[in-house]
């Protein structure tokens, strides 16, 4: 029987670990769970999964100084907790971490689960991701040992950065305890340049030629089917900052980008609705999901390349550098093989399927499969941390 | 500072390991001879010196590679540098390791502005990246003071930073790929022109790394848009508490500067001294404040911090006013370092972050610290993000105060440390700071950081005797003490 053991003490999470790992006994380990269908289903070969170790309980803000930018939670800390701390105090999480939970019709998750998962929002082009804003780390490795990492200051760079190695490493290296992560001041006003009817080249020389404008955007999105009261293709780019500094980067960008089709904006409460749609990738359905990093200026041709042997819908995020494609019919391989083919012959990039059910999942590649030279490091790293493969196994590879 | 014992066996073998050099590489990239070799006995730590067993510059990656598995096989020790800019010791030679440097290493392969990046050679300078793609509108923002000499590799290797990185990151903020050789010889991509990594953020873990893991060989960096404008602020206060709380308000106003430096009364006494530049003599803090971006807002923001600045009772605020102006307040600040090498045979940097509000505090401390020690210290300080470079001031031929000044040094790091803060912002450990590293780590965090190193150099090859006060063999980290038993806790909660 599975139980779940939920410790409410970072000693009880070392208690707990150094337990599991003497017994050989696989851990899942969880926030609240909500991103359980993102990766590969767990257990490896004939090694199944013993128990779950619930992290919930190791919940709260310890630290936080606006003015030092600066906040540390336990790793069980839910997400909104977090995001209504900073938001009172006129800050933010600058990365935009997607409500991913949302994707597997959850509501909530954890910071600890935002961090394993490494997420980022339409921000990315301008802020990074979480492992941008990770400043240091306490967690147990599957050694059943508590190791920290970094500190609680911006500019740091004694030792390795192991902060960076746990996140987006979904909890197969350690249980994450202790998280604390930059924060930055959040924009008095933003504003939405949209421009209606571009097809996915035209759209992606757009954001581009923002993207290279001293305009500082910080978005750039393009939905081929309609949003943000456009139907047809929007693209979509955003300016955020002090009201005059809007105002004045809201026009240039017009003057810049205004032959390219037909110009309008959205503003304030309109403008930040559509950015958390994109954000949360609400256009796209039910169905298997995958996301695609990419070399932005070739991701027009990587869609069509995909699209002549599957069909499905997408949209673009990040200037192009982040490609969601939802596949349409039931290909036993959610279209694995066409994706990924499309992207090693365009530049590379990573294809993750971010949603699938199960089956599909325990079949397909979840992450982009690597070349054996990296598989054989990264195998090295995850039995560095957990010798015994205790936590999380398989989650992410076979075999790690 | 004591370095790993040479080993013997390397040493007598040093003509064979001469002859194989130079079938890998071959004309004039193998220096034996002390006179070719001496220019590499030390980095920026001068303090240290020592001759490397030989040097070997490789101009190929399949060289790179080539050597490296050599010496994974001969079981010789590689000790990669860039320019040899490192204030922490870093690229500080071994008496058993070759010197493996990457100068040749120099070209820019491709600049791609569509996708804003640039992949160069790790050889490239800091500053001749920005040199490549300044005309189109472009630099790259890591800017370490060091920028004109410092390569791209060394960047990587120490995850650099400078006086703009709290609004623009540091290095590892701003790469999006590499190429490197594995100490096995192994050639590894990690990263590419898109911005997320694969797997596990082994990029991440690169960067900073201090070349114990890999040697670097390739790098794809971001190039950014060049802001519109820039202008600065020189602000003086009466105290340094009025300083930093001036900066606690700027932050706290939501306005991120371009830059953020600030520096006490023996900081600005030595810089006007040396540059005129009109910095004001009667104020215990000076603090320059850049504001960048598009004119409107600069304007704007300038408008602002001045109002904060003024109702914090500073002492004098001017707003440059043209870019001559502008560089003329920074002058002073990018030659303190020269200015206080006038006043002293020799002064050492140090380099902690604190968290910022306990500024004063450390600042006091430190003025006790230096009458216990019987030497001055002046301080300038990335006082955006709590990046401290005290230059303790001594004199080498005097017996005895080249080890006060380093225990002083010391001293300073352990209260940055104390007061939650850390041994480098952004010099990196080496074999200055290797010592200290206890006082942050314990020893299991150190261990599992060697760990880590092991996963790459399980012969621990790779920069020998950098960063870890203590080494282990990788089969004695790898063991592990098993508890087994009844399930943990009764009293643990499951459901």
């Amino acid at each position: 029987m599975v139980e779940i053991l939920k410790p409410e003490t970072t000693e009880q999470v070392v208690e707990a670990v150094a337990w599991a790992t003497g017994e050989e006994m696989p851990l899942e380990i969880l926030g609240t769970g909500t991103k359980r269908g993102f990766g590969r289903p767990m257990g490896d070969g004939n090694r199944t999964i013993g128990h779950a170790l619930d992290l919930s309980g190791l919940s709260g803000i310890t630290l936080y100084e606006p003015e030092e930018l600066v906040l540390t939670a336990w790793a069980g800390t839910p997400t909104a907790e977090i995001e209504a701390a900073v938001a009172a105090k006129g800050q933010m999480l600058a990365f935009e971490p997607p409500h991913l939970a949302r994707l597997y019709s959850n509501e909530g998750g954890t910071l600890g689960g935002m961090i394993a998962c490494n997420l980022a929002g339409p921000r990315r082009v301008k802020a990074g991701a979480a492992r941008d804003h990770i400043l240091g780390i306490e967690a147990v490795t599957g050694r059943g040992e508590l190791v920290k990492s970094g500190g609680r200051v911006v500019k740091n760079v004694t030792g390795y950065d192991l902060s960076k190695l746990l996140t987006g490493s979904f909890g197969t290296l350690a249980a994450l305890t202790q998280v604390t992560i930059k924060v930055l001041p959040a924009p008095e006003t933003e504003e939405t340049v949209l421009v209606s009817g571009l097809d996915d080249a035209a759209a992606i020389q757009v954001m581009t030629r923002a993207l290279n404008s001293s305009n500082e955007v910080a978005g750039a999105a393009h939905l081929p089917a309609g949003g943000g009261g456009v139907t047809g293709p929007v693209t979509a780019m955003r300016i955020e900052g002090f009201v005059p500094s809007v105002t004045a980067r809201v026009e240039a960008l017009q003057t810049l980008i205004g032959a390219a089709g037909e110009v309008s904006t959205l503003t304030g409460d309109a403008s930040a609705a559509f950015w958390a749609s994109v954000r949360d990738v609400e256009a796209l359905g039910d169905g298997p999901l995958w996301r695609l990093s990419v070399t932005p200026g070739r991701a027009a041709g990587i869609v069509g390349a995909i699209e002549s042997g599957l069909s499905g819908a997408w949209l673009y995020d990040w200037g192009g550098g982040l490609a969601w494609y939802a596949p349409e019919g039931d290909a036993a391989d959610a279209g694995a093989a066409v994706i990924r083919g499309a992207l090693s012959a365009n530049g590379g990039g990573h294809a993750t399927l971010v949603r699938a059910p199960e089956e599909t999942r325990r079949m397909v590649e979840v992450f982009e499969p690597q070349p054996a030279p990296l598989a054989a490091l990264s195998n090295r790293v995850k039995e560095s941390f957990d010798p015994r493969h205790i936590l999380n196994p398989g989650r992410m590879y076979s075999g790690v | 500072m004591q370095m790993p014992e040479p080993d013997a066996g390397t040493l007598a073998r040093r003509d064979e390991i001469i002859a194989a050099m130079r079938v890998i590489v071959p004309g004039e990239g193998v220096i034996a001879d002390d006179t070719g070799m001496a220019v590499y006995e030390s980095d920026g730590l001068t303090a240290y010196r020592q001759l490397p067993l030989i040097v070997v510059l490789p101009e190929t990656v399949e060289q790179v590679s080539a050597v490296m598995r050599y010496c994974n096989e001969n079981a010789v020790k590689i000790v990669p540098r860039g320019a040899g800019t490192s204030l922490s010791g870093g690229a500080l030679p071994a008496a058993d390791a070759i010197t493996l440097g990457l100068g040749k290493f120099n070209r820019v392969l491709e600049i791609d502005y569509d996708n804003r990046c640039a992949v160069v050679q790790p050889g490239v300078t800091n500053l001749g990246i920005t040199h490549a793609v300044e005309a189109d509108g472009f630099y790259y923002a890591p800017d370490p003071s060091s920028q004109i000499a410092c390569t791209i590799g060394g960047n990587v290797a120490e995850n650099s930073g400078g006086v703009h990185c709290l609004k623009y990151g540091l290095t590892t903020n701003n790469i999006l790929g590499i190429e490197m050789v594995l100490p096995d010889g192994e050639i590894l991509r990690l990263g590419g022109k898109h911005m997320d990594a694969e797997g596990y953020d082994l990029l991440g873990l690169m960067t900073g790394s201090e070349g114990l893991l890999g040697v670097i060989t390739e790098v794809t960096v971001r190039i950014l848009p060049k802001p519109a404008t820039a202008r600065a602020l020189m602000i003086g206060f009466e105290s340094s508490e009025a300083g930093g709380q001036c900066v606690a308000d700027i932050i706290g106003a939501g306005i991120i500067p371009g830059g953020m430096e600030m520096m006490d009364r023996p900081a600005i006494k030595a810089a006007e001294a040396f540059v005129q530049v009109g910095y004001p003599l009667d104020v215990e803090a000076l603090l320059l404040v850049e504001l960048d971006g598009p004119p409107v807002e600069v304007d704007y923001l300038i408008g602002r911090v001045r109002e904060i600045a003024e109702g914090l009772g500073a002492v004098s605020v001017r707003v440059s006013e043209s870019e001559e102006e502008r560089n003329q307040f920074w002058a002073g600040r990018k030659a303190a370092f020269p200015a206080i090498g006038r006043l002293t045979p020799d002064y050492y940097c140090m380099d902690g972050t604190i968290p910022r509000h306990r500024l004063p505090d450390v600042l006091a401390r430190m003025g006790e610290l230096s009458e216990k020690y019987g030497l001055g210290v002046a301080n300038v300080f990335h006082a955006g993000d709590g990046n401290l470079h005290p230059l303790i001031m001594y004199d080498a031929n005097e017996p005895g105060q080249l080890d006060r000044a380093e225990r002083f040094g010391a001293d300073i790091l352990r209260l940055c440390v104390e007061v939650g803060g850390v041994l480098t912002g952004e010099h990196g450990v080496g074999v200055e700071k290797r010592d200290l590293m206890p006082e942050m780590f314990s020893e299991e965090d150190l261990n599992q950081q060697q760990r880590v190193k092991c996963a790459f150099d399980p012969n621990q090859l790779l920069n020998p005797g950098k960063v870890f006060p203590t080494l282990h063999r990788c089969a004695e980290l790898g063991r592990m003490h098993i508890h087994r038993g009844q399930m943990p806790f009764p009293d643990l909660p499951r459901f």
